[in-house]
């Protein structure tokens, strides 16, 4: 094992910090969420995003209520707590009352399509101004993996526990694509944070995102594709695969909506 | 001073810009619908916000996310509309989130609903009631500042009648004491400081706050800072002809007004009867009553319901008979329009409520 | 081909949960778990070879943040002397 290389402490020769332990506007100890979860990269994502547009000293974070929220005491971006289901709602207020604030939510599939699914697509249909971000692993993590209505059919969960069958269970919603089409909608796209490819491609959308409201194009959604090896039942290891196979064949990723790209007609 | 003869949710909506009310969001519904359309057309003249929100759920969210901004916001309904706010308004106590909330009543079977409220957890809203427009605009206006003071929403409760009754009021902005900055307001400033604010019902700090609140302790104090709330409320309400009263009948809201009326012209005929009405539902007036009813034989409790007020009448502990002389009344519009309105009607009820108090041996005293 | 290290690591052994997600993520695949040493919490955990591109996926996915990135400001010949 002499082949290791010592990373107990920095290097002695000269070398530049790309990445501390806490990025960014992450405070040390955040979040309690399970080994191999994929939310806290999407989270750093996201404000690391604002971070980098320069938009930090504007933003707030209007949380919904999940795994996610956790997050919440522990970041250094002002926080608005919502009820289950109700961010896009609380953003919707605080925006129009400072509009020159940057607000972006962030949901999980079972509280922005299950509880509040009338919320996300009525803010959206107005065309509100704000950045509704979904983190979406198919299941309900909070509650130890049960099904949601972004679970994809065939997916285990606590209460279809032979995979999600549609004639016993219906059919998943893909939010995204359902978003896009309205009128009020500037920006739609879904990333996931299994592989670093896809991380880095997430972190383009979400300044795409950001940027969208900070030009005041309308309202922007991105989806977010999360691993929850617990609530999949899986070994951490198999997680990302089991997002690319399972989740990523329904829910595709790329970018599905974006007006500031759109040709002028 | 200036007086105006106008119709009841004109002057509300009037007297909420006049507080300082610059965001509402309201679904329609009679009669909050009459008050939503004033704020639609006056908020923006004012360079405020009005919402015609896609649902009552929506619309108390969207006045939360205003609140949480720092702008005085308010929202509203009626009844079915209120039992959907519920869970935001309980948990509007646990964020500390002022707003007004309007509770525009079709009769008064919501009472229950307004002063113990249908969500979850220790929560407790103030509940203010006016009887007429005057008093209506001085409440609507005196919500605001409490909501601000107490970080906490509260309930102004109207009905039908207030909302279309044309009276002559001043909906000019009334001068209330000092208010303490909302240092919590969010407007992204704080963050990346180190100082970022959070306006949370479960997490009430931020995790490198120099004092981090953990969710079971910030659980554990709501019930104090509930206790603090209620017992630095001054209690409001009227009374009349209570000091040498054999009878006291207690009546809150529209139907307290009519209730004011006939004591009074039964006074007048030397049958000595007294008013009580209670204004603040919430906290409820409890030693104004028990002072008030001191020299009575009985309490009568006139609702227009099956009887729910006359739980708070009996937990003051008054060592008097109560008894129940309302009823719920409705026309066919079901807006709380009610055939028992009328004086007449009030009036029988009172006189046989007193005769079967002679009748079961309480000693009528001379007159 | 001759192999470099652009950058290096420093590890925080104590917060990490043992999820291996760094592991896939690097795309060099210098990064592997110790098969014997855990943590205090129980976990095993990651140990750098020499070849780290500071491309940073492992801390753009690991869920704990257990990763500070170096990038060294000239390349190192693999073989060279450690940091």
């Amino acid at each position: 094992m002499s082949n290791l290389v010592d990373t107990a402490a920095p290097p002695s020769r000269p070398a530049k910090l790309v990445d501390d332990f806490a990025p960014p506007l992450i405070l040390p100890g955040a979040h309690k969420l399970c080994a191999g979860c994929g939310e806290p990269a999407a989270i750093r994502s996201v404000v690391e995003m604002v971070d980098e547009l320069g938009l930090t000293s504007r933003s707030v974070g209007v949380f919904g209520i999940g795994c996610y929220t956790s997050f919440s005491p522990g970041m250094d971006v002002e926080v608005l707590q919502a009820l289950h289901g109700r961010a896009p709602s609380l953003a919707t207020g605080l925006k129009r009352v400072q509009p020159q604030s940057i607000v972006f939510t962030i949901q999980g599939d079972g509280d922005m399509v299950n509880e509040g699914l009338q919320e996300v697509i009525h803010t959206a249909a107005r065309g509100e101004n704000v950045t509704c971000i979904m983190l979406n692993n198919g299941v309900f993590g909070e509650t130890g993996g049960h099904m949601t209505a972004t679970t994809v059919i065939g997916q285990r969960t606590k209460n279809s526990l032979e995979g999600r069958d549609p004639k016993k269970h219906g059919y998943p919603i893909r939010m995204a694509e359902m978003l896009a089409p309205l009128d009020g909608v500037a920006y739609v796209a879904r990333g996931a944070t299994n592989n670093a490819g896809n991380i880095f491609q997430l972190r383009k959308m979400l300044r795409s995102a950001f940027q969208v409201q900070a030009d005041g194009l309308g309202f922007s959604f991105v989806e977010i594709l999360t691993m929850c090896p617990t609530g999949w039942f899986l070994q951490t290891g198999e997680a990302p695969d089991y997002l690319q196979d399972k989740l990523q064949g329904f829910h595709k990723v790329g970018i599905i909506k974006d007006l500031a790209k759109a040709p002028d007609e | 001073m200036s007086l105006e003869l106008l119709e009841g949710s004109e002057a509300i909506a009037r007297a909420m810009i006049a507080a300082g009310c610059r965001f509402f969001a309201g679904y329609p519904m009679t009669p909050f619908t009459e008050v939503l359309e004033g704020m639609a057309e006056h908020l923006p003249e004012v360079g405020g916000v009005c919402v015609n929100a896609e649902s009552e759920l929506e619309a108390i969210g969207m006045a939360w996310g205003a609140a949480a901004g720092g702008t005085r916001a308010a929202t509203g309904s009626v009844g079915q509309g209120l039992s959907l706010m519920q869970e935001s308004i309980a948990e509007l106590c646990f964020a500390r989130v002022p707003m007004v909330v309007l509770n525009m009543a079709r009769g008064q079977g919501d009472y229950f609903q307004a002063t113990r409220g249908g969500g979850h957890g220790d929560y407790r809203t103030i509940v203010l009631a006016p009887a007429d427009l005057p008093e209506a605009v001085e409440l609507v206006q005196l919500a605001f500042d409490l909501a601000d003071r107490f970080r906490n929403p509260v309930m102004f409760m109207g009905d039908y009648y207030l909302a279309h009754v044309v009276e002559a009021v001043d909906t000019g902005p009334r001068v209330f004491p000092p208010l303490p900055a909302k240092d919590w307001a969010l407007d992204g400033s704080t963050s990346g400081t180190g100082k970022a604010r959070i306006v949370s019902p479960i997490m009430p700090t931020k995790r490198d706050a120099p004092v981090f609140v953990e969710y079971g302790a910030y659980l554990e104090a709501i019930g104090e800072r509930m206790d603090a709330m209620t017992s630095a409320v001054e209690p409001l309400f009227e009374e009349g002809g209570c000091d040498d009263a054999d009878y006291v009948v207690v009546a809150y809201g529209t139907p307290a007004r009519i209730v004011r009326y006939v004591a009074e012209k039964m006074r007048r005929e030397g049958v000595r009867v007294g008013f009580f009405r209670p204004i603040s539902l919430y906290p409820f007036p409890v030693e104004a009553l028990v002072a008030a009813t001191r020299s009575v034989k009985c309490v009568g409790v006139y609702e227009l319901n099956a009887g729910q007020m006359i739980d708070d009448v009996r937990l003051t502990g008054i060592d008097r008979t109560v008894e129940f002389i309302g009823g719920i009344s409705f026309d066919d519009s079901g807006f709380g329009i009610a055939p028992e309105l009328t004086p007449a009607r009030v009036e029988a009820r009172i006189r046989r409520a007193m005769e079967d108090m002679a009748g079961q041996g309480v000693q009528e005293v001379a007159a | 081909m001759t192999r470099e290290s652009r950058g290096t690591l420093v590890i925080d052994i104590e917060r990490c949960k043992g999820c291996e997600l760094c592991i896939d993520a690097c795309k060099p695949g210098v990064l592997a778990m110790t098969t014997q040493s855990r943590n205090d919490m129980g976990y095993l955990y990651p140990e750098l070879t020499p070849g780290c591109t500071a491309c940073h996926a492992c801390a753009l996915i690991c869920p704990d943040f257990v990763f500070q990135v170096w990038k060294y400001d000239d390349p190192v010949a693999v073989g060279e002397a450690a940091p």
